[in-house]
C-alpha cells in the first residue's frame, strides 16, 4: 500500500485532480454524513429551487448513519453504507459543487461521468470496521433533518480519516482494476 | 411441563442483542487471521488488519462492531414442554430488543412501513422463526442482519434440469455481481430446495453455522469447498479493492422439494458475521 496522501477539506479541483485510484488518503477537516432519506430530501429541495440546509460547495459527503454516541463520546460506531442507493441523487449534488463522496461499493456510469465533468472523487472506506471508524471523528453535530434519526445530516470534524480512492476524476475505477489484477481462472 | 416467566426471555434477549453486536465469534476471527496470512494483495492485507483491529476496539469500547446493528433476526427452538407465564412471549422478546438496542447504544434501523419509511425508533419488530422441538428448554439464537449484505441476496426458482452446475453458476455470478457492496470478505449462505420461502430461510440458517464446519453430506461438503475456491478466484478481495479473500466461507443447506421445483437462494453476509445464542 502506498504512503497515504494527507488531504484537508474543503477540496479544491487541484487536490481532486491529483488523486488517483488506489491512493490511500487521510482526510482532515469537516465532512457531512447523508444517506438515503437525506439525499431524497436534498435533491427534492434542489428541484424546487430551494437553498440547501448545508452548503456542500467543495465538501465531502460521507454515506453513513452512525450508531448512537455513548455519554462522553462524540459519536458511536460509524462506517460507510452501500453507495449505489445514492446514485440517483449524486450527479445533481456534484453539479452543485460537491467534490467528494465516501462510501462503499460500485457507482453507476452517471455518477462517474459527473465526477469527470465537474472534478469530484469517490473514496471507499472500510465497511464494517465502525468501532475503529469512530476514532477519527473528533466532533459531531446534527445540522439538518434531525427527524430522520440515524439518517439526519451530521457535520463531522475528522482527523486523519482513512480512505482509498475508488473512482477518481479521470474515470478510473479501482474495483474493476483490483478485480482484474487478482482474478484467476 | 416447565413454567418459564417471559421476563427471563426479555432479559436474555436484551443481552443477546448487545453481545451479538459487540463480540465477533472466535470462528470468524480465526478465519480472518488465516485469510490475512494468505492474502496476496497489499491493500487487501491492510483491510484485513483493520477489520481485525476493529474487533479488538469494539470489545474494549463495548461498542458495536458495525454501525449497522441490523434487523433483529431470531431463530427459536421451543421445547414443547415449556409453558410461558407472566405475559406474551412475542411481546417479551420484542421488549428485549427494545431494551438491548437502547442500552447497548445500537442503531435503530427499522422503518414501520416500506413505502412511508418512518423509523420505529426502537428497532422492533423483530423477525422470529419458531421451531417446536421435544424437551422443556428454549434455545434463542439472535443474528443481527445488516442491510448492505442482505440487499445483495437473491432467490431463484430454477428448472430442475439446471442441476448442480446451475447452482454453481448462480452462486458465483451472484458474488461477482455483488462486488464490493456486501462488505467482502463475505460468508455465503446457500439454500437449495424446499419452497420459495423455505430455501431463503435455510440459506439464512446456513450463515449461523460455525466457520470451518463442513456439511455432513460429503457431496455438499465438496460443493461448499469448490464454491469457496471459485469465489476466491474472482479477485474481488477485501472490500472489493482486489485480492484473494472474497469469501471466508460458503455454507450450503438443503431441503426436499417439489417434483417440479428447484429453488436456490443465496443469502450474503458481510465479514461482521454476527450471531449469539442462549438456552433457557
Amino acid at each position: 500500500m502506498s504512503e497515504p496522501k494527507r488531504i484537508t477539506t474543503p477540496l479544491t479541483d487541484e487536490t481532486v485532480k491529483d488523486l488517483r485510484i488506489g491512493d490511500s488518503v487521510l482526510i482532515t477537516g469537516t465532512i457531512y454524513t447523508a444517506r438515503d432519506s437525506a439525499h431524497k430530501r436534498l435533491v427534492e429541495a434542489l428541484d424546487r429551487g430551494e437553498r440547501l440546509p448545508v452548503d456542500f460547495n467543495g465538501q465531502i459527503i460521507y454515506y453513513a448513519g452512525p450508531a448512537p454516541a455513548k455519554p462522553g463520546r462524540p459519536i458511536g460506531s460509524i462506517g460507510p453504507t452501500t453507495s449505489y442507493r445514492m446514485d440517483p441523487y449524486a450527479p445533481k449534488l456534484i453539479a452543485n459543487g460537491l467534490k467528494g463522496m465516501i462510501g462503499k461499493g460500485n457507482r453507476n456510469e452517471e455518477v462517474i461521468a459527473a465526477q469527470k465533468k465537474y472534478t469530484a472523487v469517490y473514496f471507499g472506506a472500510i465497511g464494517g470496521a465502525a468501532a475503529l471508524g469512530a476514532q477519527s471523528v473528533k466532533k459531531a453535530e446534527i445540522v439538518a433533518y434531525e427527524d430522520l434519526g440515524p439518517e439526519a445530516i451530521r457535520k463531522l470534524e475528522v482527523e486523519d480519516f482513512p480512505a482509498v480512492v475508488v473512482n477518481d476524476a479521470h474515470g478510473g475505477d479501482l474495483y474493476k482494476e483490483g478485480m482484474a489484477t487478482y482474478q484467476r481462472s | 411441563m416447565r413454567k418459564l416467566d417471559v421476563k427471563e426471555v426479555t432479559a436474555a434477549v436484551r443481552q443477546l442483542c448487545i453481545d451479538a453486536n459487540v463480540y465477533l465469534g472466535d470462528d470468524v476471527v480465526k478465519r480472518l487471521k488465516q485469510s490475512l496470512e494468505r492474502e496476496e494483495s497489499p491493500t487487501g492485507r491492510e483491510v484485513l488488519k483493520k477489520i481485525l483491529e476493529n474487533v479488538d476496539i469494539a470489545k474494549e469500547d463495548q461498542a458495536p462492531l458495525c454501525q449497522d446493528t441490523g434487523y433483529a433476526v431470531f431463530f427459536v427452538e421451543l421445547g414443547q414442554d415449556v409453558h410461558f407465564t407472566g405475559g406474551d412471549f412475542s411481546e417479551a422478546l420484542n421488549e428485549g430488543v427494545r431494551q438491548g438496542y437502547k442500552d447497548g447504544y445500537l442503531r435503530k434501523s427499522v422503518v414501520s412501513d416500506p413505502i412511508e419509511r418512518k423509523n420505529t425508533g426502537d428497532n422492533t419488530p423483530a423477525i422470529v422463526s419458531i421451531d417446536l422441538v421435544p424437551g422443556d428448554r428454549v434455545k434463542i439464537i439472535m443474528a443481527p442482519k445488516g442491510g448492505g449484505s442482505e440487499n445483495m441476496s437473491e432467490v431463484k426458482m430454477m428448472a430442475p434440469a439446471a442441476g448442480v452446475e446451475g447452482v454453481k453458476d448462480f452462486v458465483i455470478d451472484k458474488v461477482r455481481r455483488s462486488g464490493a457492496n456486501p462488505c467482502p470478505p463475505v460468508v455465503v449462505g446457500v439454500g437449495i430446495g424446499g419452497t420459495f420461502d423455505k430455501c431463503a430461510q435455510i440459506a439464512k440458517k446456513a450463515l449461523l453455522r460455525e466457520i470451518g464446519s463442513r456439511h455432513p453430506n460429503p457431496f455438499y461438503a465438496d460443493l461448499e469447498a469448490e464454491l469457496l475456491e471459485k469465489v476466491n478466484k474472482l479477485g474481488i478481495g477485501p472490500q472489493g479493492f482486489g485480492g484473494r479473500t472474497t469469501a471466508l466461507a460458503v455454507h450450503v443447506e438443503v431441503h426436499p422439494c417439489h417434483i417440479a421445483s428447484f429453488p436456490v437462494a443465496v443469502n450474503m453476509q458481510c465479514h461482521v458475521s454476527r450471531h449469539k445464542e442462549i438456552i433457557l
